[in-house]
């Protein structure tokens, strides 16, 4: 009984009339946690009310602490029938189970009824008194962080980046139990809310323990998912990445070092102070370190293997290194080896991660995903039938323990693709999959389940307690260029898994580089880019006929293939076309509707300066005797010519010019008709290998033999860049800009159409389902105009089939103003920059290790030289053991100058600002604290739905308030803001005869508290005099 | 391919000004969006009528939600569904609560009832103001009535306080309130040529000097009804022109002092009689309703209607008024008593404007 919940009602405000005869509202509430239920007095005739209740107290585990949602229910008291529930409070107390994270939960919380929307408001004021080592528990796992960005957390360093975890959970759904017959549509809906709660709860708990048993203390890049499976339940499954992290105690949050030219968000903490005596947590490793870095480079393999047991025991450490080509030299090999040793322990070596902590990346192989057809089957578990009304007896089933026996199992079909996707990284040469995500698609009892990633060779340092590795990886990084060092193909060129054009590295003329890259990573902040990105989708349709079970299951494997091929095509197309040569952030999605399958895949496309200039496009009739028809081509070809001009100009993209024999080009051919690379090794199933290199047919020959090819080819053309001041990219930053200004709006759009039944074709199809995203995107830019100049970010499309004939595209993006002005200036040095930034990384990180080894007294952790870099860099000179005072120092002030800030400007309003992105940064701003995951489910029903304005009426206040939710709940933690926020699902439901509709939400994200830069200035100049003081006089005392 | 649903909802509220008004005036979704391309909107931005119907819609639904909040601007500050920043919230309450001169001038002083609302097909026929602005306006109007009608305090303040409104409109939103309360007739033809701003004016000084606040600060309603005891006590004015001896003090007072000042001082003089007259019987006849209802049209008939014959300046009829009050002090008899005479029965407002 570890845990003390207390939770204290204030009042309420707003109140529906609930009745008639007075106006009036006799409001009450009751407190629930577990099975323990509190009342407050009842409240007479008011809108309004003061409760002002004592403080209800919870004893609790906490493993229920972890599980369960504290649940406040606003009522009406009737004498005489029985009391009308107004809403529900459903609060998540994780964020207080943190130390560093939030104390209380303290605020305004709207009254949510899934009918009736938000209903009024009430004050709550939750706490926890946590008793007891926590981590004694290992049922709970108390103590480990969530974050959904899918970076290291700003104010964190990584010490250890540990690996994937999963786990998913299943249960029935309640919406499909006997029970549902009989009850409300409102009883329903609250016992679905619930359960989804009290699984995410039990979810995550899972993951902390396996997290727990890494030794991690944190989970990044965690994604939950819920799989509404109908009849046969409802799965609730999460992946992340496990890591160790380090409070960033850098005064630099504070300072006004920050202020240097170089932009906020391209600062990366971490690699200010790289300091290696918290990597290893081993006792013995700092030993073997001091006696091996200084031994030369030529016995580096041997020590490897022979340094750390736990590499050498792998039975697999070979096998990297018989791939690893000649001229990667001993080095690469070693590298390979070792990463892979490292990465073998792991069952699956994959990371959510998008972007990482510089030198982590080492090389990327390319994009690998994986497919597999499923169908459904129900549940049988007649024990559990018709428990759900009561509270805490539901038991969570774990699919796994519970049909353990069963094969066919969630579990092991997740593990299936997984494997698939580990064994295509591996035929790429790489080891580890970076930007790694899952998600499935479900139509009736079909299900498609989807995974992908990016392939990747990653620098070991990270990986690993123990600093050997972090050493030779120094030496490794010293004859990477800076910029290019990624792109670099991590396979033997002699023995490549596909077709591929090889050419040296544009950047450092040493190293072969792919002429085109796909990755489902952000771009690395080191990369050199010419010119500005560009949001590239492919969109696609198939007709299928509609059948039952396994005739469908199996048309459906037949499809994907065929869709992949067509999705990667019109991808490279329209990247040529845009004269790009690199794809960052690719997520394909293919979704499953009754009588069709929709391919949506959106990229942002960049020019890599390190990859050789794209050739253009071709076309080529079949029949070449017609003259017309001649003519006609020739038209074609020149229109493609000028949009591939165009959009040169358009994204800046200019290249100095390299004559070939500098690059002593291995390609045989001309340029312009370059093949087709296949960067992606991709299977639509299990069974089928798919080659997606076209045969010996040259990719960019474009064949105009039938209407089709020509409508394709004119698809190609209308795609309309967005009107001038706007950019849009579905990565973090759009590549290109950095000088972004505070303004930003995030925002969710949702549009339905309706198909015209007759005689539907795949060509019609395309077009229907291209001028919906075509005309969306329009509409943002048109909404959007009062911001320009300004980029549309994280752009993300989600497409659903709710229907027969229904397509529902979902957009969730954050628009962000920057400065035009500044760009033109800042463009030429930001490269500059970005390479010294580069040079003087790899010097310092190069310095310390060396350092260390002479001077590896752990107590004293900062060699002079190491400070001097530091205090060259951040102005400030206070040695990081005493800039963990400043920071403690700090952080209630900067807190408390934030309170401050947001008081004045809600003077006459009680509502502060909620800022919410899909960014994991705020532009112009610092994040100085982490407060807990956001993750929330609402369904909202209504049987009025004319009333409510139609669908778009009930949609848009549906989303309206889930908005207002999350912000409420961001509020009453104390943050300003909303980070990596995703809406995770929106599922739609209509009925317009009967004059219902139903929807389900889920959203989640990182609640932080942010300080404006310009504040940080003020806030930060005296703050160094008052913090100097103790840490001069006392520092001591405080260390 | 029709759309079924088409939303944009943006964390901050996105409040399109120029739609705003279009709605605000009572505009069709299809009437704005015609509107909208006829301003040239589609040339500037390159965008397309579907684009622009869409835009309008999702404007005119994220109104249509807000206009319940609007209805108490209070609680558009403190709600929690849309993000809108504090100059958006207060633009957004202005505009609402904004009216045209046209409608004003129609409904002003009468009552806010169910049977006015009916004529508002009439009125919008008749001022060209859309049927639906015209419903807003006029619930506005009564909504603001009903919420300040039995408050203590000042009327100004008290409608500022409950719907945020500027200084400007809440001391307009006043006048309404009380012409409604009070029932002025305004609409007869004699009245058409005074402005609303004309009236406005009269209810701020008449709040001011013969409302109960005007005695009492304490009381309900004290802006709003006139004081029964004050306009009791107008009755004695009567012996002014009753009296022979005090009409002729009176006058020979007056023209005393205003000799060589006016340039109608002979039609002054030899109408002195009338006018005095005229002006004390309208006072007189305050205690009943149905004459406090006609003060204007009186006004007008007795005082102003003969000034504007013998074609007097506006100067001339201010200095008249002024001293045609101020002598009444030297008069036996009045100088405690008529507390209220001095401070505004004199009605030099009214008159002032009434000859614009």
């Amino acid at each position: 009984m570890p845990g003390k919940l207390k939770v204290k009602i204030v009042a309420g405000r707003h109140l529906p009339v609930m009745d008639r005869a007075s106006d009036l509202t006799d409001a009450f509430v009751e407190v629930k946690f577990g099975n323990t239920t509190f009342k407050t007095d009842v409240y007479l005739k008011s809108l309004n009310p003061q409760w002002n209740s004592e403080w209800f107290k919870f004893e609790v585990d906490d493993e229920d602490l972890q599980d369960e949602p504290l649940q406040i229910t606003v009522l009406d008291h009737d004498t005489y029938s029985a009391n009308d529930a107004i809403g529900k409070v459903y609060i998540d107390i994780d964020p207080l189970l943190y130390s560093e994270a939030a104390t209380v939960i303290s605020g305004w919380f709207p009254i949510y009824d899934t009918i009736h929307g938000i209903r009024g408001e009430i004050n709550v004021v939750v706490k926890v008194d946590l008793f007891n080592d926590l981590n004694r528990f290992r049922q709970s796992s108390c103590g480990v962080k969530f974050f959904c960005t899918t970076s290291i957390p700003k104010c964190y360093r990584a010490v250890i980046i540990h690996g994937f975890v999963e786990e998913l959970v299943v249960n029935e759904d309640p919406e499909y139990q006997w029970i549902d017959r009989i009850r409300t549509p409102r009883a329903s809906n609250e016992a679905r809310q619930r359960l989804i709660s009290l699984m995410s709860g039990e979810l995550q708990r899972k993951i902390g323990l396996k997290v727990l048993e890494m030794r991690g203390n944190a989970v990044v890049g965690y994604l939950q998912c819920f799989d509404l499976e109908g009849e046969s339940g409802l799965v609730v499954r999460a992946i992340g990445t496990a890591c160790t992290l380090d409070k960033l105690s850098s005064p630099a949050a504070f300072l006004p070092a920050c202020n240097s030219p170089s932009k906020e968000m391209k600062e990366i903490p971490f690699n200010e102070d790289p300091n290696p005596n918290t990597h290893s947590s081993g006792p013995s490793t700092p030993l073997k370190n001091q006696t091996y870095s200084f031994s030369p480079s030529k016995s580096y393999s041997r020590q490897s293997s022979s340094s750390d047991t736990d590499l050498s025991l792998t039975p697999k450490t070979g096998m990297g290194s018989g791939s690893a080509g000649k001229e990667g030299g001993p080095f690469k090999a070693l590298l390979r080896q070792q990463t892979q040793s490292a990465l073998e322990q792991r069952e699956f070596p994959f990371f959510t991660l998008t972007a990482f902590p510089p030198g982590f990346l080492v090389h990327v192989g390319g994009v690998v995903s994986a497919r597999s057809v499923k169908l459904l089957d129900r549940i049988h578990n007649p024990a559990f039938v018709g428990i759900m009304g009561n509270t805490r007896s539901y038991k969570l089933l774990d699919w796994n323990s519970f049909n353990s026996d069963e094969p066919e199992t969630r579990d092991a079909w997740w593990a299936e693709i997984r494997q698939e996707i580990k064994s295509h990284a591996k035929a790429l040469g790489c080891h580890a999959v970076v930007g790694y995500s899952e998600s499935t698609s479900i139509c009736e009892e079909v299900c498609i389940l989807s995974a992908s990633g990016t392939a990747a060779v990653l620098n070991p340092r990270f990986l690993q307690d123990g600093t050997v590795e972090g050493c030779l990886e120094q030496r490794l990084e010293e004859n990477l260029p800076a910029g290019c060092g990624f792109c670099h193909i991590p396979y033997d060129e002699l023995n490549m898994p596909f077709p591929a054009h090889l050419t040296y590295c544009n950047n450092c003329r040493k190293q072969k580089v792919p002429d085109v890259l796909f990755t489902t990573i952000d771009l690395p902040v080191d990369a050199t880019v010419i010119g500005k990105g560009c949001l590239i989708q492919a969109r696609l349709c198939r007709l299928k006929k509609k059948a039952q079970a396994e005739a469908n299951a199996t048309a459906i494997s037949n499809l994907l293939p065929f869709m992949e091929y067509e999705v990667h095509t019109q991808l490279m197309n329209k990247l040529k076309l845009k004269a790009m040569n690199a794809l960052f952030g690719l997520r394909i999605q293919i979704t499953v509707g009754e009588n069709m399958l929709m391919g949506l895949a959106s990229a942002t496309g960049v020019y890599l300066a390190a990859l050789p200039t794209p050739g253009g496009i071709q076309i080529a009739g079949k029949t070449p005797n017609d003259g017309s028809y001649e003519q006609h081509i020739s038209h074609m070809q020149k229109k493609i010519n000028d949009t591939i001009a165009k959009n040169k100009e358009l994204y800046e993209i200019n290249p100095p010019e390299i004559s070939e024999e500098i690059i002593g080009s291995p390609i045989p051919e001309p340029r312009q008709r370059s093949r087709l690379l296949r960067s992606q090794s991709e299977s639509s199933d299990e069974v089928t290998e798919l080659d997606l290199s076209h045969g010996k047919k040259d990719a960019f020959v474009l064949e105009i033999d039938d209407t089709d090819a020509m409508e394709d080819v004119h698809s190609l053309l209308t795609d309309v860049p967005p009107p001038s001041g706007f950019y849009s990219c579905n990565t973090e930053i759009m590549p290109g800009i950095n000088n972004w200004t505070s303004e930003i709006q995030m925002f969710t759009s949702v549009r339905v159409i309706r198909l015209s039944s007759l005689n539907l074709t795949n060509q019609a199809l395309n077009k229907n389902f291209n001028d919906l995203c075509e005309n969306l995107l329009k509409s943002l830019y048109f909404k959007l105009r009062s911001m320009i100049p300004c980029c549309l970010c994280h752009v993300n499309f989600t497409v659903s089939l709710p229907e027969d004939e229904l397509i529902q595209v979902t957009v969730t993006a954050v628009a962000i103003t920057f400065d035009k002005n500044q760009a033109l200036q800042t463009t030429k040095t930001h490269a500059e920059k970005l390479l010294q930034r580069a040079s003087t990384d790899n010097e310092e990180l190069l310095q310390f290790p060396l350092e260390l080894c002479s001077d590896s007294l752990p107590s004293h952790p900062f060699p002079p030289a190491k400070e001097h870099l530091e205090s060259a860099s951040s102005n400030s000179g206070i040695p990081a053991a005493q800039r963990a005072v400043t920071v403690e120092k700090a952080s209630p002030m900067g807190e408390g100058n934030f309170r401050n800030r947001s008081a004045p400007p809600c003077a006459n309003s009680t509502v502060g600002v909620v800022k919410m992105t899909p960014l994991s940064f705020i532009p112009g701003a610092k994040i100085t604290k982490y407060l807990g995951i956001i993750n929330m489910f609402f369904i909202r029903e209504t049987t009025s739905l004319r009333e409510e304005g139609g669908v778009s009426g009930f949609l848009h206040a549906f989303i309206a308030e889930v908005f207002a939710m999350v912000r409420a709940h961001v509020a009453a933690l104390g943050g300003n803001a909303v980070v990596s926020y995703i809406m995770k699902q929106c599922v739609f439901m209509e009925n317009p005869n009967k004059n219902q509709a139903q929807c389900l939400i889920n959203v989640s994200g990182d609640a932080v508290v942010f300080v404006r830069e310009s504040e940080l200035e003020v806030v930060s100049t005296p703050q160094p005099a008052a913090s100097c003081q103790p840490s001069c006089t006392g520092g001591e005392v405080t260390t | 391919m029709t759309s079924e649903l088409d939303i944009f909802v943006g964390n901050t509220t996105l409040i399109d000004e120029d739609v705003y008004r279009l709605w605000l005036d009572g505009y069709s979704v299809s009437d704005a969006v015609a509107l909208r391309v006829r301003s040239g909107i589609l040339e500037q931005t390159g965008a397309t009528a579907a684009v622009l119907q869409s835009d309008t819609m999702d404007h005119y639904r994220t109104f249509h939600m807000l206009e319940r909040l609007l209805h108490a601007p209070p609680k558009l500050l403190h709600q929690l569904i849309f993000q809108i920043p504090p100059s958006r919230q207060a633009l957004l309450i202005e505009r609402y609560y904004a009216f045209d001169e046209a409608f004003v001038r129609e409904v002003l002083g009468k009552k806010l009832s169910k049977g006015t609302k009916k004529d508002l097909d009439d009125i919008s026929t008749k001022t060209g103001i859309t049927l639906k602005s015209c419903r807003r306006q006029f619930d506005n109007f009564k909504r603001v009535f009903k919420v300040v009608e039995e408050m203590r305090g000042s009327l100004v303040d008290n409608i500022q306080q409950h719907f945020l409104l500027s200084d400007r409109l809440a001391r307009d939103y006043a006048a309404i309130v009380f012409f409604a309360n009070n029932r002025f007739e305004t609409g007869k033809k004699k009245l058409q040529y005074l402005s609303f701003g004309d009236f406005a004016f009269c209810a701020e000084l008449m709040i001011q000097n013969w409302t109960l606040g005007a005695v009492d600060s304490q009381v309900d309603d004290m802006d709003m009804d006139l004081d029964k005891e004050f306009l009791q006590d107008l009755k004695e004015l009567k012996v002014l022109v009753a009296d022979k001896d005090l009409l002729d003090l009176h006058k020979s007072l007056v023209c005393t002092a205003l000799r060589g000042k006016l340039g109608v001082f002979s039609e002054m003089e030899a109408n002195f009689k009338n006018l005095s007259r005229g002006l004390v019987n309208v006072a007189a006849k305050l205690t009943h309703n149905k004459d406090v209802r006609d003060l204007f049209v009186d006004l007008v008939e007795k005082f102003v209607e003969p000034c504007r014959s013998d074609h007097w300046p506006l100067n001339d009829v201010r200095l008249f008024l002024n001293q045609y009050s101020a002598s009444v002090h030297s008069l036996d008899g009045f100088r405690p008593r008529y507390r209220h005479l001095d401070q505004g029965s004199g009605s030099p407002g009214p008159l002032r404007l009434e000859f614009r």
